[in-house]
């Protein structure tokens, strides 16, 4: 694969669980630096949120979206006590964007605890988006307890099954999946036959040159199954992907940037608006990180997406809520 | 002397009266151990544990994190357990009970009731 020196990209992919531990280190965003990735006919390049022209160059494009995750609401442990007040940054953070976005994607977790309560107050705090149009995915937190009844009945309109939808956007193919219901003993993240066989037949007829985004709570690759992160049969649903020029996947769940470029698919993970995750395996558990309270805005933030035709590129650019 | 055997009698009554009041009055409290499992850094501890029949089993949520405490054959499963919450289950009938976290179903642990 033809790299620049100049950027970071994953360059080794060797290994049976895909992760090139090299790479993907090098291609996190981390610790208040926001990373900008652009999808060039295939090739992921990033490049540093210090290169102003760089980031003007990205802002201009025929389709920009947001992506915010894990909100938490409800949340109240010492990690954050106050998930109200950086929800509310990261609105303040999307409302200044150069270009408006034209939607919001928030990849789940919306709740803490899945009460409706919880899911008023996320629900109120983005009447101040630029946007009133917001899609949904469910985390397991949005979940709990009723089996995803009470989800489906605030954000599950015109949706299928758990709540897998997939919609256009100027010739852009978006495909919300649902990854945690019905989870196994042992195993990590779902998507189930059903939803597998839908999602084989709402891509067949579209045309090879369509970009695609595929946006889920859990990773859509194995990140580190130690902690579950990952997807059982995510395997099986990027077989029907394969064929695509463009296919961006859109995560959340751990709570941290990471991005990986297998073939045409790049895989991005977003940081959640309320706590930090551990880098894998570099705590005892995943459990919520806590950090100086003046590091924590920078572990927290939003994701910017831009499509531009014209060079049929993808630009995701993380920026932190400092 | 009468009235000293009296007396004698009267406490001996009241000696056997205290000992056979844990007997009366709460019947279970040694019929039926209790054991604590611990819920933290997203594992139970101890991950598998033997118990007789009968005994009550309580698991503790000491993660910020909430987690459930589910048996792969629905024998038991817990609410939704916030920081600090408890989940009580008696073990009655013998066998093997494997369990896992719904929510982090990587989190498993196993009962073994004899």
């Amino acid at each position: 694969m033809p790299l620049q020196k100049d950027h970071d990209a994953i360059l080794f992919n060797r290994h049976s669980d895909g992760i090139d531990r090299r790479g993907f280190l090098k291609c996190m965003a981390w610790a208040g630096t926001g990373a900008l990735c652009v999808l060039q006919g295939g090739v992921l390049k990033s490049y540093s949120l210090d290169n102003p022209g760089h980031i003007a160059k990205a802002a201009r494009g025929e389709l920009s979206f947001v992506q915010i995750s894990d909100s938490h609401m409800g949340f109240n442990k010492p990690a954050n006590t106050d998930v109200v007040a950086t929800l509310k940054a990261a609105l303040a953070k999307i409302n200044a964007l150069p270009v408006p976005p034209e939607f919001i994607l928030h990849t789940g977790d919306i709740s803490h605890l899945s009460k409706p309560s919880e899911f008023d107050t996320v629900d109120q705090i983005l009447q101040s988006a630029p946007t009133k149009d917001v899609f949904f995915v469910p985390g397991e937190h949005d979940v709990l307890e009723d089996n995803g009844k009470q989800y489906l009945e605030r954000y599950g309109k015109n949706t299928k099954g758990a709540g897998w939808y997939s919609f256009d956007k100027k010739g852009v193919h978006f495909v919300g999946l649902v990854n945690v219901m019905n989870l196994k003993a042992g195993g990590m993240g779902s998507l189930g036959a059903e939803q597998l066989e839908w999602l084989e037949d709402d891509v067949k007829h579209l045309s090879k040159s369509t970009p695609v985004v595929v946006f889920a709570h859990m990773p859509l690759w194995n990140i580190y199954p130690e902690w579950g992160w990952g997807t059982d049969d995510s395997a099986q649903a990027l077989s029907y992907l394969k064929r695509f020029g463009s296919v961006t996947v859109l995560n959340g769940h751990i709570h941290q940037t990471m991005q990986k470029l297998e073939g045409n698919v790049t895989f991005h993970t977003a940081t959640s608006t309320a706590f930090p995750q551990p880098h894998p395996g570099e705590a005892a558990s995943p459990g919520p990180m806590k950090v100086p309270a003046e590091q924590l805005r920078g572990l927290l933030g939003v994701t910017d997406v831009n499509y531009s035709r014209k060079r049929h590129a993808l630009a995701l650019i993380d920026s932190t809520l400092e | 002397m009468k009235r000293t055997i009296w007396i004698y009698c009267v406490a001996i009554s009241m000696v056997l009266a205290l000992a056979a009041l844990p007997l009366v009055e709460d019947p279970l409290a040694a019929g039926s151990p209790a054991v604590d499992i611990k819920i933290d850094n997203f594992s139970f501890t101890p991950p598998t544990l033997t118990v007789k029949a009968g005994t009550q089993i309580t698991w503790t949520n000491g993660d910020d994190i909430p987690h459930t405490v589910v048996s792969d054959d629905q024998s038991f499963k817990s609410k939704v357990l916030d920081t600090d919450e408890k989940f009580t289950f008696t073990a009655s009938k013998p066998g093997t009970y494997s369990y896992f976290c719904s929510i982090h179903p990587k989190m498993t642990g196993k009962v073994v009731v004899e």
